[in-house]
């Protein structure tokens, strides 16, 4: 029996059930006072690799609410598809879309029923509350969340988070004399913000894992005006109805080394 | 006639439906995720159900998975770190927290809420895994109002705890990890309660959970009475959780301080703990800076007369 006593000295084995993998991607969101903006770039890699130059990681969910995903691509996709029909069934059953508070507590008891076999996804869920507020709502994958102004996260997280919170919620700023900081920012102001840290990451990221193409979602609060949105390059209006809140996307190019 | 035999059958039609019938509810989703029960989806059941993953082992495969203890390369971060507090005295609990969550090194949030407010009369804090305490808080708080609904009262502290407490043993070595103190106030008056994960339940006045407990223990242990009047509990609170901030890597931003008296919790406030460090309470930072001007070993040495 030579096949046993080589399997012999080969010595013990061992097996892991490795389910995840790790596509890379950066996700951010900002609210102001009566918008949100959801941002993502497109590629998708693997290690080294680039995978694919265009697979999206934010989609829109209803007219006010949109849901970014990042870590593993095969997840997150599903969860996103899951979501959707968690809310098609809600629209059956209610004739109206889900509020955006009730999709986060959504989220949070679909990602904690995978407690045990959790989905490798950082959500961010943007949109417009229904007092007419801008909201991002934060994941960890396993589901605790929390409704912040603004969020980033992926692989370039810790690029872009602390440029957010020096920007955004102004930390380590020291407001003129008789001046205070801004609570909420306008419109064009988070757009370069947005545009900025994208650029920015893909400049620095040391793997190849941000860059392509950025696509920009921005979701108006009903009745609110176009705030300059109008005269931004390659934007386009994704509203299917005529009296609520409005959404539109904005894509632009990345580097692509 | 023969519907003995066909409910017990395991061939033949009906059998079959049956079959399909337990594999379509197996799945995810119940038929009541359709109608209003469609938010808490878990629920509908009765009982939470979960995926579990098709392993010899599926809490070795969590811990591979998930422990960034064992290795800080592991893929799924939970966040973890934390310093909370919560003790009782003449005027009722004080319950006080730090707001930093970390995932491996990464400060994943400075503004995260670690006490969960279940419901009026009753507060839980956060220490360990966030969604564990956020989740089966939460369910905790439905559970206490489904009571209330069955006896006409509220739920006592101790019976809340215990209920959660059970809960938990029940996934024991399944993975879950949270540390938690069911605060509040019912019958007996004020009550804390500790609950963690392994299923301790202790009944008590004084407790700090969390990475930075020590620290608090220290400033807590030494400035407790029973008879501190609310300024001054509430100010304890305050400054132990400062102390944790300041020695703790894992803990710090901000505090959040809350009251329970008879009439339910009460929300005191949010510090900032680096303004506390600097500013204090009167404008005397509780950093040592100022207890020590200009004689610290870090100044120049003071010029000897000759």
């Amino acid at each position: 029996m030579p096949d046993m006593v080589s399997l012999d000295r080969a010595g013990p084995q061992q097996r892991q059930f490795n389910p995840y993998s790790d596509n890379g991607g950066t996700i951010l969101a900002i609210a102001g006072a009566d918008f949100s903006v959801i941002a993502g770039d497109t590629r998708q890699s693997e290690g080294y690799n680039i995978q694919t130059r265009y697979a999206p990681k934010v989609f829109k969910l209803t007219d006010k609410a949109v849901l970014a995903v990042n870590g593993f691509a095969a997840d997150g996709n599903m969860f996103v598809k899951r979501v959707r029909q968690r809310l098609e069934w809600y629209r059956h059953a209610h004739a109206k879309d889900m509020p955006l508070r009730a999709i986060a507590r959504l989220i949070q008891t679909m990602l904690y029923g995978r407690r045990f076999f959790p989905y490798y996804v950082y959500n961010i869920l943007g949109g417009i509350e229904e007092d007419g507020s801008g909201a991002v709502y934060s994941f960890d994958p396993v589901g605790s969340y929390e409704r912040e102004s603004c969020r980033a996260a992926g692989a370039a997280q810790s690029l872009v988070q602390p440029f957010l919170d020096n920007q955004i919620y102004f930390k380590n700023q020291t407001a003129a004399p008789g001046t205070t900081h801004p609570k909420h920012l306008p419109l064009q102001e988070v757009l370069s913000l947005v545009i900025d840290s994208f650029t920015s990451a893909t400049e620095r990221h040391i793997e190849a894992s941000v860059g392509d193409g950025l696509e920009m979602y921005v979701v108006l609060a009903r009745g609110s005006q176009l705030q300059g949105l109008e005269n931004v390059p390659n934007v386009q209006e994704m509203t299917t109805t005529s009296d609520g809140e409005r959404i539109f996307i904005i894509r632009r190019e990345l580097k692509k080394d | 006639m023969n519907s003995f035999a066909d409910r017990f059958a395991i061939t033949g039609p009906i059998a079959e439906l049956r079959k399909a019938q337990a594999n379509v509810e197996d799945d995810e989703f119940s038929d009541a995720a359709w109608g209003s029960e469609a938010g808490f989806g878990s629920l509908a059941k009765g009982i939470p159900t979960f995926t579990v993953p098709n392993v010899p082992d599926p809490s070795s495969f969590l811990r591979l998975h998930t422990d960034d203890h064992a290795d800080p390369n592991c893929r799924i971060k939970i966040q973890h770190g934390t310093t909370t507090l919560a003790f009782r005295f003449q005027g009722g609990v004080i319950v006080a927290v730090d707001s930093r969550a970390t995932a491996g090194s990464y400060v994943a949030s400075g503004t995260v809420k670690k006490v969960i407010e279940i419901n009026p009369y009753l507060l839980g804090t956060m220490a360990g895994g966030a969604a564990d305490c956020q989740f089966w808080e939460t369910y905790l708080g439905m559970h206490c109002r489904l009571h209330e609904l069955r006896n006409r009262e509220r739920i006592s502290v101790s019976a809340a705890s215990k209920y959660l407490s059970n809960l938990v043993y029940s996934y024991k070595g399944m993975g879950l990890s949270m540390g938690t103190m069911i605060c509040g106030w019912d019958k007996t008056g004020p009550a804390v309660f500790y609950v963690d994960s392994d299923g301790t339940r202790l009944k008590g006045d004084l407790f700090s959970v969390g990475s930075g407990s020590t620290f608090a223990y220290g400033v807590l242990d030494q400035g407790y009475r029973w008879d501190l009047s609310d300024e001054e509990a509430q100010e304890l609170g305050r400054r132990s959780i400062y102390a944790a901030g300041h020695r703790d890597a894992f803990s710090g931003n901000t505090c959040n301080l809350y009251h329970v008296k008879e009439d339910g919790w009460r929300f005191i406030g949010n510090y900032d703990l680096s303004q506390m460090h600097y500013e204090g309470p009167s404008g005397t930072g509780y950093g040592y800076d100022i207890r020590v001007e200009g004689r610290s070993s870090a100044d120049a040495p003071p010029a000897t007369a000759a």
